[in-house]
């Protein structure tokens, strides 16, 4: 199997922030380039690559989802050259203090800085000793007033910049792995379809504002009109903070997930094959919303069929998030074998198992 | 004046990026002997781990005042304290560190500086209330990956690489690593005039405790703390003047009056002021208030020493990520140079 760090390691050292993500499209088009047939952007901006089948046309396609943007902060306010922030998707004040940033400047210029704390005497009585609330906090990019207000303009973004970091285990730890480890993942699929025919089409795709608003699933799913989709996330790992159900052991194998936004016969059809190839795999559950691309993709057009597929992540929507390149290839290689299993009228084997 | 340069500041990062927790300072006292040891006469390194230089200077000794310079080389940070296995590891932390910045940090543990970091419960299995809660030190966790291995004892500190940004620098342990680069650059440019005695001391950060015995060794005359203070150079919250700053960066080195533990030495107060106003060397006198340096220590020991403290202020102290200004520095060493130069033994005339 190709080492799929090098790579993984470049997508989540570059921002591409919710609403803005550039930056990292434009290395995963490259990526897949070399592995699908053609690539384009759509609308929005989510990242389509079409890798045909063998079967005659009208040929059925499959989308897996994946998406590609990233929590980070954008600037609210400017005083006295130090930047006020707010959050752009689901962040965690607790991680702020103390985090590297790079502020992406209206002037072009990428500025390192940090993020601060006050100290207490600076803030309102109010504001405690507890986790201080984003409003208090502020980014010091170590630059004199008068030069951070000539860079830098409210709307600004502020994306976290702790580089990727190797652990023992062959684990990597570092921000926006949720969900660019996906992003890796379906690229290990791909290089995996370079050697197996499949008569479906494949959509690989990595979507836009998943972390805000899922706009990118919902409009690319309705443009490609897929048969049936997989969208591929994280899920808690087990480890400190994270010990109860939702919960499951790093570096053990993939999530196959049920709940009703997924359907059951796919996720039926996962599961006998990772019993077949021997992949380990455990059941994951969301009983009522997944929180991921599965939900928008389900209730696209007049509804898809739609699997989710997770590796275990740990410390989700930190900095220091940490998952195992070991699952990442047991993804990878599920969804491929999936994909060549597919038959011409595997659609019409969809049943609803009711009597 | 000595030139100020590229060689403090590589010499200020090689220091900044080793870690040397209270009571496990050996990465900086090698960096301090290797770079003093052709510079001196005498070296030593004590019980407690303090790195004692003496240059003597030249004439007659009663001419010249014994002065004792110090900077402490220990930082905070943290040590493993037990095994939780899977490479997850409780730990302590050492010295004065807000937990709040702890959170999704990377660190190194131990000698071989395996990489390992301080992870977060996920926001979203989070209730409301733990949203806004602080998060204390015995929730928290360090992460060494699956396989990864670590001992109890095993000291631990942020991960930070310093950098150049501007005038600035960023890097962590600036407190008090900018006072032992401070410490080296005076060693190599010794005066003739007084004879220095330079203690690089251990466990600041837990108690003033290396600098303590240092005092008690050298006996000097009077002595200086070179160390680096907060500056809380902020915006008020709500746009009001900011009356609490302690320091402010750019102003220049900061001259101690009064801290938590030490009233320090008038006649050295206003000599530094003297020497700085005749060199026009920029200068700020710290607001006086709590906290404290290695004065406190140094001026109660024996019999009593005459002592003054100054510092090259920066902002966010103890944390993964401290802030100074280059001309700050420059302009405390500068200080420094120039006053030594003008130490006679009037200037401790008990008038």
């Amino acid at each position: 199997m190709t080492d799929i760090l090098p790579f993984l390691k470049s997508i989540i050292s570059v921002s591409g922030l919710s609403g803005h993500e550039a930056p990292v499209a434009k290395l995963i088009r490259e990526k897949w380039d070399t592995l699908v047939d053609e690539t384009s952007l759509s609308r929005v901006g989510s990242l389509h690559g079409l890798k045909k089948g063998s079967g005659k046309e009208p040929r059925p396609s499959i989308m897996i989802a994946t998406h590609m943007d990233a929590i980070g902060m954008m600037v609210s306010k400017i005083t006295d050259g130090f930047l006020h922030i707010a959050k752009v998707g689901g962040i965690d004040v607790h991680v702020l203090p103390g985090a590297p940033v790079t502020v992406h400047a209206n002037s072009g210029d990428e500025l390192p800085g940090v993020i601060v704390m006050p100290s207490a005497k600076l803030l309102p009585e109010e504001a405690g000793s507890g986790a201080l609330e984003i409003q208090y906090l502020l980014v010091d990019t170590g630059l004199l007033p008068r030069e951070v207000e000539r860079k830098v303009r409210v709307g600004d973004l502020v994306s976290f910049a702790n580089a990727p970091w190797e652990l023992a285990g062959d684990v990597i730890s570092g921000h926006t792995l949720d969900n660019r480890a996906s992003v890796a993942a379906l690229t290990i699929c791909l290089e995996e379809l370079k050697n197996k025919s499949h008569v479906w089409d494949v959509w690989a795709v990595a979507t836009v504002q998943e972390e805000t608003s899922y706009l990118g699933a919902y409009t690319s799913a309705f443009g490609l009109r897929p048969q049936i989709a997989i969208a591929v996330d994280g899920t808690f790992a087990k480890g400190p903070g994270a010990d109860g159900w939702h919960a499951h052991p790093l570096g053990k194998g993939v999530g196959l997930c049920i709940g009703p936004n997924m359907h059951p016969f796919l996720h039926t059809k996962l599961k006998d094959l990772a019993d077949k190839l021997e992949i380990p795999w455990f059941m994951d559950v969301a009983p009522s919303h997944s929180g991921t691309d599965a939900y928008p993709i389900q209730v696209a057009a007049e509804g898809i069929p739609t699997a989710l597929v997770e590796y275990p992540l740990r410390y989700m929507h930190t900095p220091v998030e940490m998952v195992a390149v070991k699952d990442l290839q047991r993804v990878g290689r599920l969804l491929a074998e999936f994909i060549a299993s597919l038959e011409a009228d595997f659609l019409e084997k969809i049943v609803w198992e009711d009597k | 004046m000595p030139t100020f340069g590229t060689a403090q500041l590589k010499l200020l990062e090689r220091l900044t990026n080793v870690i040397a927790v209270s009571g496990d300072e050996g990465e900086v006292r090698k960096i301090v002997l290797e770079e003093i040891k052709p510079h001196v006469d005498d070296v030593r390194v004590d019980a407690l781990g303090n790195v004692l230089a003496t240059k003597q200077g030249r004439g007659a000794k009663r001419e010249r005042v014994r002065v004792m310079l110090d900077a402490h080389m220990d930082e905070v940070g943290f040590m493993i304290v037990a095994d939780d296995n899977d490479g997850i590891y409780r730990f302590e932390t050492v010295g004065g560190i807000d937990a709040r910045h702890l959170v999704g940090k990377q660190i190194f543990v131990g000698r071989e500086r395996t990489a390992g970091v301080i992870g977060g419960k996920p926001i979203h299995l989070m209730e409301n209330d733990e949203r806004t809660r602080k998060v204390p030190v015995d929730a928290l966790r360090i992460d060494v990956g699956l396989t990864g291995k670590a001992k109890i004892g095993d000291r631990a500190g942020f991960a930070t690489q310093f950098r150049r940004v501007g005038p600035s620098i960023m890097a962590k342990s600036i407190d008090d690593r900018i006072g032992v680069a401070t410490l080296i650059d005076l060693l190599k440019n010794a005066p003739a005039n007084i004879d220095l005695c330079v203690a690089f001391t251990v466990q600041e950060e837990i108690g003033l405790r290396g600098a303590k015995v240092a005092a008690q060794y050298f006996n000097p005359d009077m002595g200086i703390a070179v160390d680096s203070t907060p500056a809380h150079d902020l915006p008020v919250y709500n746009g009001d003047e900011n009356i609490s700053y302690n320091t402010r960066l750019g102003l220049g080195p900061a001259i101690y009056v009064a801290d938590g533990s030490t009233l320090h030495d008038a006649r050295l107060v206003r000599f530094l002021q003297e020497v700085a106003e005749a060199e026009s060397i920029p200068f700020q006198i710290r607001q006086p208030g709590g906290g404290g340096t290695n004065s406190g220590a140094i001026q109660k020991a024996l019999a009593g020493i005459p002592t003054v403290s100054v510092s090259v202020p920066h902002r966010y102290t103890h944390s993964p990520i401290s802030i100074s200004r280059v001309d700050d520095w420059k302009n405390t060493i500068n200080l420094l140079h120039a006053a030594l130069k003008k130490i006679t033994p009037s200037l401790l005339a008990v008038r």
